[in-house]
C-alpha cells in the first residue's frame, strides 16, 4: 500500500478516494484500519474502544437493515439494536440515526432524525458525532457519504459492510453477518469491562 | 437466490454451473481453429448471458450475429437488434438495471454514436460487458482496424482490457463478467481487440467444454439498489441535486465521480487473479523495451525477434488493463530500460502519453512507430525506428 492513511478530518475542499490513494480492500477475515490492513479481531477491539470513548458515538443503520425484507436483514437489525442499547447504557449520548433511504431531500433533511449519504455533513455537524458506524448501506452510498464525511467534519467513521468492506472509513469490517453483529457487540462488552 | 448455491446444478441447456475459477483454469481444454468472431460466440455461450442487444457495424456484425445464433439455440435469454447504437446501449443499460447479465458489441463509429451511454453506464455502476472491435473513426470513412477509439473512452469510467490474441480474447470476455460484477467494483468492462487482425483472423484457441457455463449474476450483490424512481441514480435524474446550485450538490457529484473511480482501481485485485496480472513481461531486463497493448505487441515481438538476429536485446512488455492503468507495475517493469518504444496502431500516441505520464525520465519514451487507417504495421518498420534512434538519426518525440 502507498503512504496515504485514511483519517478522520476535515482532510479537504475534496478529499481523494482512499481506494485511488491506494489503499486496498481486506481479504475475508481481515479488516481495515486507517487503511492498514489486520485481523478482524483487532479490529472489533479497536471499533469497540474508539466507540466507548467517544462523546457521541452513533449509529447509521442503512436501508438494508431498516426495512424487514428478508430474515437475515431482521437478525442483523436485532443486533444493531443491541449495540445501541450497550453503547446507550456507557453513554446516554449514545444515538440511533437512520438513513431510511438515499433520495435527495429539499430545502434540507431534518438532521435530529435522519441522515442522508448525499448530505452526512448536517447530521454529523448537528448532532456534534465524533464516532458513527455505518451498517445495512449500500455500498457505493456509503463509500460517498465516508468521503464527504471525511472531507468535512472530524468524525471519526466505521464501516460494518456486507461486501467487501470500504475504503473509504477509517476502520471497516467485511462479510458482515448478523453473527459477526453480535461479536461486535460482546467484544464493546468485554472492552467495557475493562475500562 | 445466492448464485454460488447453483454451483453443481444443470441450466435449461444441460450446462453444469461452475465456479469461474474452474472454468478459466480446472477445466480440461481442447484446441480449436477459429477467428475472433467465433470467439465471441463460445465465450458467450458459457457465460450465462441474460440480455443480449445487438446493431450491425463492421467488424463487429459477424459476432454480433453469431451470438443471435446462440439465442436461437437457447443459450442466451433475449436478444433483438436496436434501433441504433445509441439505443442499444441505452436497452442494455435499461436491462442491466434490471438485474441482467448483459453483453453486446460495438466497433468505430457505432462506439462513438453510444458514446454518452459509457459513462453513464459506469456511473450507474451497470456490469455490463461490451466488446470493442477497433476500427478507424476518421473521416474519409474507414472501416479498418485502428485504436484510436481506445483512447477515446478512457475517461468513461469503465475497465477496459485491450486483448492481443484470440485465446486472450477468449478468457479475457470469459474473466470480464465476474470482475464486472464484483460487488467494490461493479462497473463495465471494455473488452477490446483490433478489428480485423483479431476479429477476423484464424488462431489456435484452447477451449474449456461447452457443457459448462459461469455462475448467473446476481443484481443483490449490487454496490446500488435496485432501479426505482425513488432512488439514486435514476432519483437524481429527474431531481434536484442534479440542478440545485449549492456546495453539498457538486460535491456529491464530484464524489460520485470518485467512487466510480475508485471501482475502477479496486478492480485490480479480482483482475490479477483472473487473467494473470494488468501486464507481462518478457526479457523486461533490456535496456531497450517496447511497450505496447494488444496486436501492436505481437508485431513488437516479431521485432525483438528481427533485432535478436543482429545481436540487439530487446524485451517487451504487453499492457493488458487500460482502465485500470497499470502505473505501478509500468513503473517497475521499465525502471532500468534506456530506450522505451511504444508502437501503436493509432496518430494520437495514447498509449505512449499514458505511459509517460507514470514513470520518471520519461524523455526515455519514443513514440511510435505510429500507423493507423488500417495499415499494417510491418515488424522491419518497429526494427528501424529503434536502430534509427540509436544511431542518433532520430530525436525522441516528446509528447
Amino acid at each position: 500500500m502507498g503512504n496515504y492513511r485514511v483519517l478522520a478530518g476535515p482532510e479537504a475542499f475534496l478529499p481523494p478516494s482512499a481506494a485511488c490513494a491506494g489503499v486496498v480492500l481486506p481479504d475475508p477475515g481481515q479488516a481495515h484500519i486507517h487503511g492498514e490492513i489486520f485481523h478482524e479481531d483487532v479490529a472489533m477491539e479497536e471499533a469497540a474502544k474508539r466507540f466507548l470513548s467517544a462523546k457521541v458515538p452513533t449509529i447509521f443503520p442503512g436501508p438494508m437493515v431498516l426495512w424487514n425484507w428478508n430474515p437475515k436483514s431482521a437478525k442483523k437489525a436485532t443486533a444493531i439494536k443491541a449495540m445501541y442499547d450497550e453503547l446507550k447504557d456507557h453513554n446516554p449520548g449514545a444515538l440511533l440515526i437512520p438513513m431510511p433511504d438515499y433520495r435527495p431531500k429539499y430545502p434540507k433533511i431534518n438532521p435530529e432524525i435522519e441522515i442522508n449519504p448525499n448530505h452526512p455533513n448536517l447530521t454529523v455537524w448537528h448532532n456534534k458525532i465524533d464516532v458513527c458506524m455505518f451498517v445495512g448501506v449500500h455500498c457505493h452510498q456509503a463509500n460517498l457519504s465516508l468521503k464527504i464525511i471525511r472531507g468535512g467534519t472530524n468524525c471519526y467513521t466505521i464501516a460494518m459492510c456486507a461486501m467487501a468492506g470500504h475504503e473509504d472509513a477509517m476502520l471497516s469490517f467485511r462479510d458482515a453477518t448478523p453473527d459477526k453483529i453480535w461479536k461486535l457487540v460482546e467484544v464493546i462488552k468485554d472492552v467495557r469491562k475493562s475500562l | 437466490m445466492d448464485p454460488k448455491s447453483l454451483v453443481g446444478t444443470f441450466n435449461k441447456k444441460g450446462q453444469k454451473i461452475v465456479e469461474p475459477e474452474y472454468l478459466l483454469f480446472e477445466a480440461p481444454r481442447t484446441q480449436h481453429f477459429m477467428t475472433g468472431s467465433e470467439v465471441v460466440k463460445e465465450a458467450i455461450r458459457r457465460a450465462s448471458i441474460d440480455v443480449s442487444i445487438a446493431y450491425p457495424i463492421t467488424p463487429q456484425s459477424e459476432a454480433a450475429a453469431l451470438v443471435g445464433e446462440l439465442y436461437v439455440e437457447g443459450y442466451v435469454g433475449e436478444y433483438f437488434r436496436g434501433e441504433n447504437e445509441f439505443a442499444v446501449m441505452s436497452e442494455c443499460a435499461g436491462a442491466s438495471f434490471g438485474g441482467a447479465r448483459v453483453f453486446t458489441t460495438t466497433s468505430g463509429p457505432g462506439t462513438l454514436r453510444a458514446y454518452e451511454n459509457f459513462p453513464m453506464w459506469a456511473g450507474s455502476r451497470l456490469p455490463i460487458v461490451i466488446n470493442v472491435m477497433v476500427r478507424g473513426v476518421n473521416s474519409p470513412l474507414s472501416i479498418q482496424p485502428d485504436t484510436l477509439e481506445i483512447g477515446m473512452i478512457l475517461e468513461t469510467g469503465m475497465l477496459i482490457w485491450h486483448a492481443e490474441t484470440a485465446q486472450e480474447f477468449l478468457d479475457f470476455l470469459l474473466a470480464s463478467f465476474i470482475v464486472a460484477e464484483e460487488p467494490d467494483v461493479h462497473l463495465p468492462v471494455a473488452v477490446c481487440i483490433d478489428g480485423f487482425f483479431v476479429s477476423h483472423t484464424k488462431d489456435m484457441v484452447m477451449m474449456p467444454p461447452a457443457d459448462i457455463a459461469l455462475t448467473p449474476y446476481d443484481p443483490y450483490r449490487s454496490p446500488v439498489p435496485c432501479m426505482d424512481m425513488e432512488v439514486p441514480p435514476i432519483r437524481m435524474m429527474r431531481d434536484p441535486f442534479v440542478m440545485k446550485s449549492n456546495y453539498i450538490s457538486y460535491a456529491t457529484h464530484a464524489s460520485w465521480q470518485q467512487e466510480v473511480r475508485a471501482a475502477c482501481e479496486r478492480s485490480r485485485k479480482h483482475t490479477i487473479r483472473l487473467i494473470g496480472g494488468l501486464i507481462e513481461e518478457e526479457n523486461a531486463d533490456a535496456e531497450i523495451l517496447i511497450v505496447s497493448s494488444g496486436t501492436a505487441v505481437a508485431q513488437g515481438r516479431e521485432a525483438v525477434r528481427l533485432l535478436a538476429e543482429e545481436g540487439v536485446d530487446v524485451g517487451i512488455v504487453k499492457i493488458k488493463t487500460i482502465r485500470p492503468f497499470p502505473h505501478q507495475e509500468v513503473r517497475q517493469a521499465l525502471r532500468n530500460a534506456k530506450h522505451i518504444f511504444v508502437p501503436e496502431f493509432n496518430v494520437a500516441g495514447w498509449m505512449a502519453r499514458e505511459i509517460k505520464a507514470c514513470i520518471p525520465d520519461n524523455d526515455r519514451v519514443y513514440a511510435g512507430p505510429h500507423v493507423a487507417g488500417g495499415m499494417t504495421m510491418p515488424p522491419e518498420v518497429i526494427v528501424e525506428e529503434i536502430k534509427k534512434v540509436l544511431s542518433g538519426r532520430k530525436e525522441a518525440v516528446h509528447g
